[in-house]
């Protein structure tokens, strides 16, 4: 019970930081961003334009910041993101939604193949030493080590330009127009093929070397031989001891990185033109686009912090030890 | 009752375990001893001394326009040509440079917000604790690379330096939590209190028998924070949020990606800023894995071993230890009775 | 507070059993506080515990685990505020209230620990270990004058030849040496008491007798006074002058370890002392000791022993037993040796335990299945 509270205070109090933080930044940084959008419009707009769009954003010259804090937390708890500076006047909740399906269905997909298959490579390795599956492990880690974009960038000379089995770029065949339909869902798997790809290989490393580490560790505990001595299959103790208690930092592990899903794969987004919030972001902060920035930033904020109250929940599920500490 | 003397003298003198009585020294060279660890300094140490003298030994100024445009692999240019006739191999010799510094600077600043951080939080405890636990959360959960490119994005020229900074301000998180764990199993042990009931004040309890327990930790924290800050450099000069005058790896790949290499065909324009980057960051991963294998020595030569006894026929398996009879040659049989 | 000066260089007399205790707890207690949402409980460590050192004499503190004896070492080396009671120094009141008082207390007061390992730090040779020690207490020696320090100590100890071991890590010394070297960054101060925390529990018995010797020889030739804690009464009987058994918290009987140990009065006492398994008596195998030690968040009301004992009665549940005389300067916190009417009358522990002379089949089967 104790602990639970004190979980919750703590997210919350996360939460609110996120929130200032995101509140804070676009402020720090040079430049004054209604000026900078009066001039992409260049004089089409008139002068009380300046003072709409100033108090759209909140960031009117007669208010004190704390007025405009104030504000922005009251527009946020209305689900109020804000007007885009470069979709305008499309509202930022508007793209945001557009765009979070596709990360969180490729990027998912991804991270659950990736830490199924690393997993389970994982467990072998850890288990059975000396095999040639040994080798697994510094090739995987070679693949990790070599930056993301770098690799879908080959990936995509050799498969797209060279032999020509996957399409470059694009979440779907833009000739399409989306709906819900085999042809379209089967378009959209099919685009996503590379990156999802691309992300797995780049990612299985961690995966593996995790579980491998925790195997190691734990099938030289006492409790594993127990097993074996009493004469159960090597499958029962495999599974039922050794990976049942290696996996617990595995499945944390995994929670956090679910968090990672919506953040960490702008640039597999830039490289496929894959339309998720990754690209978003990166548009709005090459545009200058403050509200859009802001959106995504506390978007992507906010599902890594409810990734770790997963986490957190699962692993004590999980374990028990955890439980009695509060 | 009268004390027997006898018993005194002999007891010592006879009970020191045949361990092998590695001196100080040699303990440390045990790490080195480990090929993966060994290979990971050698390639460290070339890029470093390529960040050094890459500027000058560069046969070319990474700047200068040539008249070879877009040329293939050649004597006179051994990686090739940018569109604009500027050599490839100059630019990644001086893009070393830059790369290492950002890289290090970032791990050693971001390695040393986690040790005061982490330690202070695990031995202080109470509130102290939780404040700083709260803080280094805080930092933990907001996501970095969007928070990095935010920044980064908004200062106009981000020097080498300040992305530097920025990433050790967002990435020392992980590295303090690591080390309060530690900290507070550490501070249970007796000889913590033993030093404390000697009379040991708090500052010399923390630096002088707390921290040498911790150094690997901290090490493998620092590879692991210098691999990150690589990387994130990096990916900024790709996407060009950074200074694109500033020599890296990441900013050949932004022009090679702006100019169209991979559609021209072009391959010798990305690919050896890649497999640099690679390198290197295996070479930062297998320092790691050598930290690792010698902290936990179950990690050791685990794939060795097991081949060794493969060979003589017999199947490594978890909890089993092989007994191996051989029969000995004559003359060694009397020496096995002392 | 007597200057520090004064507290560096205590008077040694030649005899040994001064009459006024060099070590004194009155009324000792210790509570934790038990964490929780709503929860006021605490658990009682320790409750009115009266304990005296002299010098050059050796005071055993023998119990099970969680009867508080660890907790009551680690008070009376001021690691922790105790929640009642007074510590005194030569008669005057010990409690330290910053870090000069707390160095000047731990120069007369040391502690030594159960884990020879846990106690020395891996990452330190000894030589380190014992620098650390002489330059708090003796003054920041160095060169020749620190190198014979270091030899005097681990002479003291009997770890010679000196260079043999001076640079050694603790994992590369056996657990006897070990335990040795911990005494000898104890002796740099020069204490006069010294509080043993079960230093030969996780030695190998063949070890146990060298570090036992030693200690005797430091109670004699530097008339240190000790508290040797252990949960092995027969040591205690071997090695100390005075034996006080603790259960619970609390403790239940004193006095000399000969009668202690070869005629125990109080109920639990006889358990501790005849409970050894003897190969002869195979019928007091079925005559086995039930129960297990209370919890001390809510511990039993009156006498605390009342659940396990025999001829616990109404009186003995609901008052607590003070310490009674049962004999030459020997104490019982027994009911049974009040004058009260409605005391319990005493017996054999084991005999009232077993109903049956001989060993039974079936009684033994259900005596193990009831255990588990």
């Amino acid at each position: 019970m104790r602990f639970l509270l004190r979980r919750t205070v703590f997210y919350a109090l996360t939460a609110w930081a996120a929130v200032t933080i995101n509140f804070i930044i676009p402020r720090l940084m040079p430049g004054d961003p209604v000026k900078a959008i009066m001039a992409k419009y260049q004089g089409r707009l008139d002068s009380s334009a300046e003072q709409a769009i100033r108090t759209l954003l909140g960031l009117q010259e007669d208010k004190s910041i704390w007025q405009q804090y104030v504000e922005y937390w009251s527009l946020l708890l209305h689900g109020n993101l804000g007007i885009s500076f470069q979709f305008f006047p499309t509202p930022v909740a508007e793209i945001i939604r557009q765009a979070l399906p596709w990360t969180v269905g490729l990027v998912g997909l991804a991270t659950i193949v990736s830490f199924t298959i690393g997993t389970l490579v994982g467990t072998g390795i850890g288990w059975r030493r000396g095999t040639w599956a040994d080798q697994l492990l510094p090739l995987s880690t070679f693949f990790s080590a070599v930056p993301y974009f770098w690799l879908g960038l080959i990936c995509i000379a050799v498969f797209s330009v060279g032999l020509g089995w996957l399409p470059t770029n694009g979440s779907y065949d833009r000739s399409l127009i989306p709906s819900l339909n085999a042809e379209f869902i089967g378009s959209v798997l099919y685009y996503g093929i590379l990156p999802a790809l691309t992300i797995v290989v780049s990612s299985i490393a961690g995966w593996i070397l995790g579980m491998r580490n925790m195997m190691v560790t734990v099938s030289s505990e006492d409790y594993v031989t127990v097993a074996q001595a009493k004469g159960l299959s090597e499958r029962r103790v495999l599974f039922g001891y050794a990976a049942r208690n290696a996996i617990l930092p595995q499945v944390s592990s995994f929670a956090l990185s679910l968090g990672f899903i919506v953040g960490g794969t702008l640039v597999m987004e830039m490289v496929f033109s894959y339309q998720g919030i990754g690209y978003v972001l990166y548009q709005a902060v090459t545009t200058h686009d403050y509200p859009l920035m802001q959106g995504c930033f506390l978007v992507i904020t906010l599902s890594v912090l409810a990734a770790n109250i997963l986490a957190d929940f699962v692993y004590a599920g999980l374990d028990p030890r955890t439980r009695q500490e509060g | 009752m009268a004390i027997d003397s006898t018993i005194l003298e002999d007891v010592p003198a006879d009970v020191a375990p045949a361990l092998a009585a590695a001196a100080p020294n040699k303990r440390k060279l045990l790490f080195l001893r480990n090929s993966k660890a060994l290979t990971g300094l050698a390639i460290m140490a070339f890029f470093g001394v390529i960040a050094v003298i890459g500027p000058w030994i560069a046969p070319y100024d990474p700047n200068a326009i040539g008249p070879d445009l877009l040329q293939p692999p050649s004597w006179s240019h051994w990686m090739g040509t940018t569109h604009t006739g500027q050599d490839i191999f100059s630019q990644i010799l001086v893009g070393t440079r830059g790369v290492l510094v950002v890289g290090l600077t970032a791990g050693i600043i971001a390695t040393l917000i986690g040790m005061v951080v982490g330690v202070t939080a695990g031995f202080v405890g109470g509130a102290g604790d939780e404040t700083l636990s709260a803080l280094s959360n805080i930092f933990l959960v907001i996501p970095q690379l969007p928070l990095i490119i935010i920044i980064a994005g908004q200062l106009p020229s981000a020097g080498g330096l300040t992305v530097a900074v920025i990433i050790a301000i967002t990435g020392w998180a992980w590295g303090a939590r690591v080390l309060r764990a530690q900290t507070l199993s550490l501070r249970k042990r007796d000889f913590i209190e033993a030093a404390r009931a000697n009379g040991e004040r708090t500052w010399r309890i923390v630096g002088a028998e707390i921290m040498p327990n911790l150094t690997a930790i901290i090490a493998a924290g620092f590879v692991g924070t210098v691999t990150f800050a690589v990387l994130s450099q990096i990916t900024l000069a790709f996407l060009g949020v950074t200074s694109v005058s500033d020599w890296n790896w990441g900013t050949i790949l932004f022009w090679a990606q702006n100019n169209l290499a991979l559609q021209r065909g072009a391959w010798w324009w990305f690919v050896p800023a890649g497999l640099c980057i690679a390198l290197l960051g295996m070479a930062l991963t297998l320092i790691n894995f050598g930290i690792d294998e010698f902290v936990n020595p179950r990690l050791r030569s685990t794939g060795l071993r097991a081949r060794d006894l493969r060979r003589r026929g017999i199947r490594p398996r978890i909890g089993f230890t092989p007994v191996v009879r051989e029969t000995p040659a004559p003359g060694a049989a009397k020496e096995d009775q002392a | 507070m007597t200057a520090p000066q004064d507290v560096a260089a205590p008077p040694r007399a030649a005899e040994p059993g001064d009459d006024t205790p060099v070590l004194q707890a009155v009324g000792l207690r210790k509570h934790f506080p038990v964490r929780g949402l709503r929860s006021h409980d605490v658990v009682h460590a320790v409750d009115d515990v009266d304990l005296e050192l002299h010098r050059g004499r050796v005071v055993a503190l023998v119990g099970e685990s969680g009867s508080g004896k660890s907790t009551i070492a680690r008070l009376l080396a001021q690691l922790m505020p105790v929640t009642g009671g007074q510590i005194l120094l030569h008669g005057q009141d010990a409690t330290v209230r910053n870090r000069r008082g707390f160095c000047a207390y731990v120069r007369r007061v040391q502690m030594i620990f159960q884990d020879p390992f846990g106690s020395l730090n891996p990452v330190h040779t000894v030589r380190y270990t014992l620098t650390r020690s002489v330059r708090i207490h003796q003054g920041k020696l160095r060169g020749q004058a620190l190198e014979d320090a270091l030899t005097a100590l681990l002479t003291r100890v009997q770890l010679t030849p000196v260079e043999r071991y001076v640079d050694k890590f603790p994992h590369e010394l056996s657990g006897g040496q070990r335990q040795r070297v911990a005494i000898a960054r104890a002796l740099a101060a020069d204490p006069e008491v010294l509080l043993a925390d079960e230093p030969i529990s996780m030695l190998d018995v063949s070890i146990r007798l060298g570090i036992l010797n030693l200690l005797k020889d430091l109670r004699d030739r530097l008339q240190i006074a000790i508290l040797y804690i252990t949960h092995d009464i027969a040591s205690a009987r071997y090695f100390a002058d005075r034996t006080m058994v603790m259960y619970a918290g609390r403790v239940v009987e004193s006095g000399d370890s000969e009668s202690v140990t070869q005629d125990p009065k109080h109920p639990y006492t006889q358990l501790l002392v005849r409970s050894a398994p003897d190969p002869e008596d195979l019928d007091a195998r079925a005559r086995g000791a039930r129960g297990e030690a209370p919890s001390l968040v809510r511990p039993p009301t009156g006498c605390r022993f009342n659940p396990r004992c025999p001829f616990a009665t109404d009186v003995c549940r609901t008052e607590v037993p003070p310490l009674l005389p049962v004999g030459e300067g020997r104490l019982a916190a027994c009911w049974g040796y009040s004058d009260r009417p409605d005391r319990p009358s005493l017996g054999s522990v084991l005999d009232a335990y077993g109903q049956r002379p001989a060993v039974d089949e079936e009684h033994l089967a259900a005596v193990e299945g009831v255990q588990r």
